[in-house]
């Protein structure tokens, strides 16, 4: 095991994570093709949803700097990779299923529009409910943040799903789940991200 | 039959020793952005081991050419380097298609950023941002301007040494990285907080590039060479006897 190198060492994304990331949010237009928060085109499968919220530190004050980025399954539950082996599910080349928002400088708000994701089969065949994972990067934060998404909706799924399961402290599970609201006829998730204090948001070593 | 995931598609766990802890109070922010609870350690589902696939067609031909790729009226000012190096992982198998992007601050020290108010001036000619993808070496490489040092409010005379951001996604979720190029030799290194946070001295001196002769364009550009390391597949012995058993 000595010859086994070690991963190159995280630093913090820094204040400036738009140029390099989202250039469009630190105030100019470089690239033909961006990368951003819409992950869906009129083609995808599944029923459109938006993710928003916001980013809060341990004094309760918005982080309006964070840049977050989401992985997610397919309607059916694929997710679009090739170590995805799960049979009966297909790929739907209109979804790739990745993700990047910025919190508004001014209110903080991040979104993401996109699909609501099926059930992945997780180890040992037992399903995972519904999940979006996020990925949370900001100056101050050393080593990238990494959480998952549940859903309001899908009580019966959450309360078998393994990873949530997982965590100890039941009274912290809430802090994964989406709460789904309905506005102007839009499917909405408020998904509020706390990375310190009082209703610290569970993130997870994976 | 659907088994998720397969052997040697999940990866070696994180080992924290090789990252500055979440919590580093001589990096200010830090304080109130770390979260106090324990992460919770999750054996990895396919949620954890697959990532997001990128083609070559999403970029552009200069988006690895920060010399031109906001050039308006002229060349941008500074040294011209040349960065390349390999993306592997653990085990030094090449990491092939992984997303390297990268930026950073001109030569003055300035950002184009609406936030970035230092007094170092802009360079019209010079956007600061770039991106590629690894070939199936495993190798990468983008031409710009080195960047210069710039003051940031941390305690009151702290400068950053000169250096490159980096965010890399290779084949699998948890490889994802954003990690801080510097130059061989700049004397602010020693006394830099984000830096200094980092563990141990032979992973700050994996932050350090250095400089490559052979990599050289005569008449034209010196050269650095960053290799990057991102976490490996692991074995699974016997693992999927067990799992099946367990089913």
């Amino acid at each position: 095991m000595n010859d086994l190198l070690a991963e190159t060492a995280s630093q913090t994304a820094g204040p400036y994570v738009h140029i390099g990331l989202a250039p469009n949010q630190a105030g100019f237009d470089i690239f033909e093709k961006n990368f951003g928060n819409v992950l869906v085109t009129p083609q995808t499968k599944g029923e459109r949803i938006r993710i928003e919220g916001t980013v809060m530190d341990g004094s309760g004050t918005l982080v309006r700097d964070v840049l977050i980025e989401c992985w997610q399954a397919n309607a059916d539950g694929k997710y679009n990779h090739p170590a995805d082996r799960q049979s009966g599910k297909s790929v739907d080349p209109a979804f790739r299923g990745w993700g990047r928002a910025c919190s508004d400088f001014d209110n903080g708000i991040y979104s993401f529009e996109t699909i609501k994701p099926g059930v992945v089969q997780g180890r040992k065949g037992r399903p995972m409910a519904p999940h979006i994972c996020l990925w949370i990067v900001a100056r101050g934060i050393n080593l990238g943040l990494h959480t998952r998404l549940y859903f309001s909706d899908e009580t019966d799924a959450n309360a078998k799903d393994p990873v949530l399961n997982l965590i100890e402290w039941e009274v912290r599970r809430k802090t994964l789940i989406a709460q789904r609201e309905t506005r102007d006829g839009k499917v909405i998730y408020r998904f509020d991200i706390r990375l310190q204090g009082e209703g610290e948001t569970v993130f997870f070593d994976i | 039959m659907s088994r998720a995931p397969a052997p040697g598609d999940e990866f070696m766990m994180r080992d924290t020793a090789s990252h500055p802890p979440a919590y580093a109070p001589a990096y200010k922010t830090s304080i109130l952005r770390s979260p106090r609870n324990a992460l919770i350690s999750l054996q990895q589902s396919l949620s954890e081991v697959t990532a997001p696939v990128f083609s070559a067609d999403e970029l552009g031909p200069l988006d690895n050419d920060l010399i031109l790729n906001a050039s308006k009226d002229g060349l941008p000012i500074g040294e011209r380097v040349v960065v390349h190096g390999f993306v592997r992982d653990q085990f030094g198998r090449a990491v092939k298609n992984a997303l390297v992007e990268v930026w950073q601050a001109n030569a003055s020290g300035r950002y184009r950023h609406k936030k970035d108010q230092y007094i170092g001036a802009l360079d019209p000619n010079f956007g600061g941002c770039g991106r590629m993808l690894t070939d199936d070496n495993g190798y990468y490489a983008y031409r710009t301007i080195r960047p210069g040092p710039y003051p940031w409010r941390n305690r009151v005379n702290d400068w950053r040494p000169a250096h490159i951001h980096y965010a890399i996604s290779g084949d699998g979720w948890v490889q994802r990285l954003i990690t801080q190029m510097y130059f061989e030799g700049d004397p602010l290194i020693a006394s830099c907080p984000i830096l200094g946070i980092v563990p141990s001295e032979e992973q700050i001196r994996g932050l350090i590039a250095l400089q490559d002769v052979s990599g050289f364009v005569p008449l034209d550009s010196r050269a650095y060479r960053f290799d990057i390391v991102l976490r490996g597949h692991r074995a699974t012995l016997f693992e999927n006897h067990v799992q099946g058993a367990a089913q």
